[in-house]
């Protein structure tokens, strides 16, 4: 794990709390949208902190499919929870609102849950040549538009995080 | 009473379907992302155009994006006849448990002990706080 890819799961967990909380409080503001008025949907966009909200979950959605690309999807999950944590702390200390107990044992939990998977390995799921295939891929200078399929069949994990490790910058 | 218990029926019925299309889009987002190869590395060597243009490009990216979408929807109809405080904790916690299934099974990823202590204590822990 280099700098860069922490800065990338820590982008994960901010945009999506800061992008969730923008959109909701914007929505509480424009008020309910029935099905019978669909242009109420425009109105809403054009609120700043619907629109803001909206920007928010974009950069989110572009820090997990980056983070994605060198990580297992079981291991940028807990990254995207670890949002709700993040609020909750917001939410005490700086909007000093009270948090009931039951979401102070939610939070406990879910820092637990993130706290197992930060110690393990990013990658685990790919074979040593499909590894190596996209690494050919990369060095030459007409590679092909697309790396090969995911390869059924089980794969050598040790191999893949030996490849993957020596792989980081 | 029959009544109450369509109405359940047809509230666990939409969170099913919100789980289900949510972790396809997951699993064909993370399967696009893995065959577009470490964005890091080709956005250094080709620029951030060749990475647009490779996530753009790959048909699992549309799948997972169009699978998401039908989860959002999904979610906005069962809202609409659910309850909120059973239907987004539901979802979403029974979502982290789904994705580790997947992730095994079809991303062949190494979902050991304690990345299922993980999914298992994250989802009881967005259920306690959505809840």
């Amino acid at each position: 794990m280099t700098f860069r890819k922490y800065l990338v799961l820590a982008g994960v967990t901010v945009f999506a709390a800061a992008g969730d909380s923008m959109l909701s409080h914007g929505m509480k503001q424009t008020g309910n949208i029935s099905l019978h008025h669909l242009s109420g949907v425009i109105l809403a966009v054009l609120n700043p902190w619907v629109a803001m909200g909206i920007v928010l979950l974009l950069a989110f959605f572009a820090s997990y499919m980056n983070a994605l690309s060198w990580a297992d999807l079981t291991y940028v999950l807990p990254a995207t929870s670890l949002g709700y944590v993040l609020l909750a702390f917001v939410a005490r200390f700086a909007l000093h609102e009270q948090v009931s107990v039951t979401r102070w044992v939610g939070i406990a939990l879910i820092a637990g849950g993130v706290g197992f998977v930060a110690g393990s390995p990013a990658l685990t799921a790919h074979g040593q040549d499909e590894l190596l295939s996209s690494q050919s891929n990369l060095s030459g200078s007409n590679f092909p538009p697309f790396a090969k399929g995911a390869k059924d069949g089980a794969p050598s994990v040790d191999v893949a995080q030996a490849v993957s490790r020596g792989n980081e910058r | 009473m029959t009544h109450l218990y369509a109405s359940h029926a047809y509230t666990w019925g939409g969170i099913l379907v919100i789980v289900v299309a949510s972790v396809i889009g997951d699993v064909l987002l993370a399967r696009a992302m893995k065959q577009v190869g470490d964005v890091h590395e080709i956005w250094d060597r080709f620029g951030l155009w060749t990475v647009i243009a490779r996530t753009v490009g790959n048909s699992n990216f549309f799948l997972g994006v169009s699978a998401m979408a039908v989860a959002f929807f999904s979610l906005l109809f069962t809202l609409s006849w659910g309850d909120v405080s059973l239907v987004a904790p539901a979802a979403a916690s029974l979502t982290f448990i789904g994705n580790a299934f997947a992730a095994k099974i079809f991303l062949h990823e190494k979902v050991d002990r304690r990345r299922w202590m993980a999914a298992v204590l994250v989802a009881a822990g967005v259920a306690l706080l959505a809840g």
